[in-house]
């Protein structure tokens, strides 16, 4: 039974993390699109998401069973 | 009332917003990753510096592209949530579970291969770069699959049985969900429409070498993968639409009448190839349906069935119930009329167990929940005031069909001009107005590919979910200027992120055009 970090492996992942740490660092215009990218994720994440799409049934009910009421009574009262 | 289906209507509006603005960037991401996979494959064959310098950057617009579509179809989730509740309670784990493979997917396979894309050139061997690109455009297809049939189980709901007491629809039948004909028809469709787009993208981009004469053997070479892709993307465009439309005639024959204005069905049914609807037409009235129209004989009838001769229903025979089988024949079904008295039925099933649950009385709660299950298949009927409610917004279907249709058939033309161009007279590349062509072609093949979706939504309205859930019943109980802020905020926020984003694309296309390739050896 082989161990569970034999060296080829070891030395697998560490150039894994090579490439990446050298791939950030290295990057050109890969700069500009990650600062596009982390702006657009805060701006939909932190500021749309919880400032103006609440999950109206997880903010307002706590079980499963008050949602699935909730959720029947608007049906039965929607038309 | 009025205030409700304002509610509805903004919330569409935003949905259709955020969803169209997405579906600007997944298409080019399907297409472009094939495209580029394609010319690194050659490179690869070659080991031509020629043929890595054009993947190098093909890869490098693909990347742009990708990052400016991501996070964009977060939002559609969030307006699940907060706009759409009933609906997304009710779909429950149907939806939940391709769109959480999907997210998985996506986040794995391609974080994983597209690091590998970009950072791995020097990193790994040429063979692993090349299977980490190839598989980024695997990863990519895949991840489209599942949403896909997500949306083709709205269009088409099966291999699920309503549980009134979860008030959901609880799945009992994977395969069925997943192997839906109609998924698999979408699937297609959307994914081969990807690589049509990419195609006139790439053959539209290499046009602006050629009009500013730089590097020319690099736009000729790339004219040349991005033509066969986009070729074989629009053949099989067209092949997995005739399926499609196969699907929508046997399932959502509504739509297929809205598709085509027709209100009055017939055997060996024309189909209108061009034409203007009359606006003072609707189903309750005789007038005609169009003021002009050129028509091909018997090609509704061979669209919707494979025969020439089958009758079509049109708005007006649906409602009076009137359909077609699985096979194609005729068959007299529930009139609207009668569905909607069916749904209502379902409804008081539904109240009757409600009920029954609040007083605790178990034989009371299973009966109602076994004629809630008689009724159900019309459970959305219920919502509809008139039979004429069932009835899509006709001008917006057909309008945008005709286009998707018309501009489908120019970009066919298209491709096989430029192929032809390219391969046998390079000289008329000389020419000015056919290079502004092929530019002027990109934003004509993105109108066409959201022309195709705006069919595909707007004709199956009222429903959310085919015949059990109408719109207006799966609103959240939310107010109308919370939803129309959203909405406008959107559209400035997503205008922003769109300029920055072309703007990058632009510089990186005009460096590209600059570079030294014709110092690079072959």
């Amino acid at each position: 039974m082989k161990p569970e970090n034999t060296p080829s492996k070891r030395k697998w992942i560490s150039r894994a993390i090579d490439m990446y740490i050298d791939g950030f660092r290295n990057m050109t215009v890969g700069r500009t699109l990650w600062a596009l990218i982390i702006i657009k994720v805060v701006v939909l994440l932190a500021v749309f998401k919880l400032l103006f799409f609440p999950n109206v049934l997880s903010n307002n009910y706590d079980t499963d069973q008050e949602r699935a009421e909730a959720v029947r009574k608007s049906l039965i009262d929607n038309r | 009332m009025s205030d409700l289906m304002s509610v509805v209507d903004w919330s569409r509006a935003q949905f259709a917003l955020t969803a169209m603005y997405h579906w600007l960037f997944v298409p080019l991401t399907l297409g472009l990753s094939v495209i580029v996979a394609v010319m690194e494959t050659i490179y690869y064959r070659t080991r031509s510096e020629r043929w890595l310098a054009i993947t190098k950057f093909w890869m490098l617009l693909f990347g742009i592209n990708f990052a400016a579509g991501v996070a964009t179809g977060i939002i559609l989730e969030f307006e699940f949530g907060s706009n759409w509740s009933n609906y997304s309670w009710f779909v429950g784990d149907i939806f939940g579970a391709p769109l959480a493979i999907e997210g998985l997917l996506a986040f794995f396979m391609e974080s994983t291969f597209v690091a590998v894309m970009f950072f791995g050139w020097k990193k790994v061997s040429p063979r692993f770069h090349l299977a980490a690109t190839w598989l980024t455009a695997i990863g990519a297809s895949i991840s489209a699959l599942w949403i896909l049939i997500a949306n083709a189980w709205m269009q088409y709901p099966v291999g699920m049985e309503f549980d009134p007491e979860q008030m959901r629809n609880v799945m009992d039948d994977f395969r069925a969900v997943a192997l839906s004909p109609v998924a698999m028809h979408k699937f297609c469709h959307a994914v081969f429409s990807g690589w049509a787009l990419a195609g006139v993208f790439v053959l539209g981009v290499s046009c602006w070498f050629l009009l500013k004469k730089r590097n020319r053997d690099m736009a000729l070479r790339s004219m040349k993968v991005g033509g066969w892709i986009g070729m074989a993307g629009m053949l099989l465009t067209m092949w997995s639409g005739d399926g499609s439309a196969l699907d929508v005639a046997r399932v959502q024959p509504m739509k297929l009448a809205a598709m085509e204005g027709l209100y009055e069905g017939k055997c060996g049914q024309e189909i209108v190839a061009f034409g203007i609807l009359n606006p003072e037409k609707t189903a309750e009235n005789d007038a005609d349906a169009y003021l002009f129209d050129i028509s091909i004989p018997k090609g509704l009838s061979f669209l919707a069935t494979h025969d020439f001769n089958a009758f079509v229903p049109g708005i007006n025979d649906l409602i009076d119930g009137i359909e077609l089988t699985p096979e194609g024949d005729t068959i007299r079904t529930d009139s609207y009329a009668e569905r909607i008295a069916i749904g209502l039925k379902a409804h008081e099933a539904l109240r009757a167990f409600d009920t029954a649950a609040a007083a605790g009385d178990s034989t009371a709660m299973a009966s109602a929940a076994a004629k809630l299950k008689e009724n159900y298949r019309y459970f959305g009927y219920g919502y509809l005031e008139s039979p004429y409610d069932a009835v899509p917004p006709v001008a917006l279907t057909f309008y945008s069909f005709h286009l998707m249709v018309i501009l489908g058939g120019y970009l066919l033309i298209f491709f096989i001009v430029a192929l032809w161009i390219v391969y046998r007279r390079p000289s008329a590349l000389g020419h000015k107005w056919i290079l502004w062509l092929g530019m002027l072609t990109i934003p004509v093949v993105y109108v066409c590919s959201q022309a195709g979706w705006v069919t595909a939504e707007v004709g199956r309205q009222p429903w959310i979910i085919q015949d059990l859930m109408p719109v207006q019943a799966a609103i959240s109980d939310i107010s109308t200027g919370a939803v129309m802020i959203t909405f406008w905020m959107f559209a400035a926020v997503f205008t922003a992120f769109m300029a920055a984003e072309v703007g990058i694309m632009l510089k990186q296309i005009s460096k590209g055009s600059k570079s030294d390739y014709e110092s690079l050896k072959d």
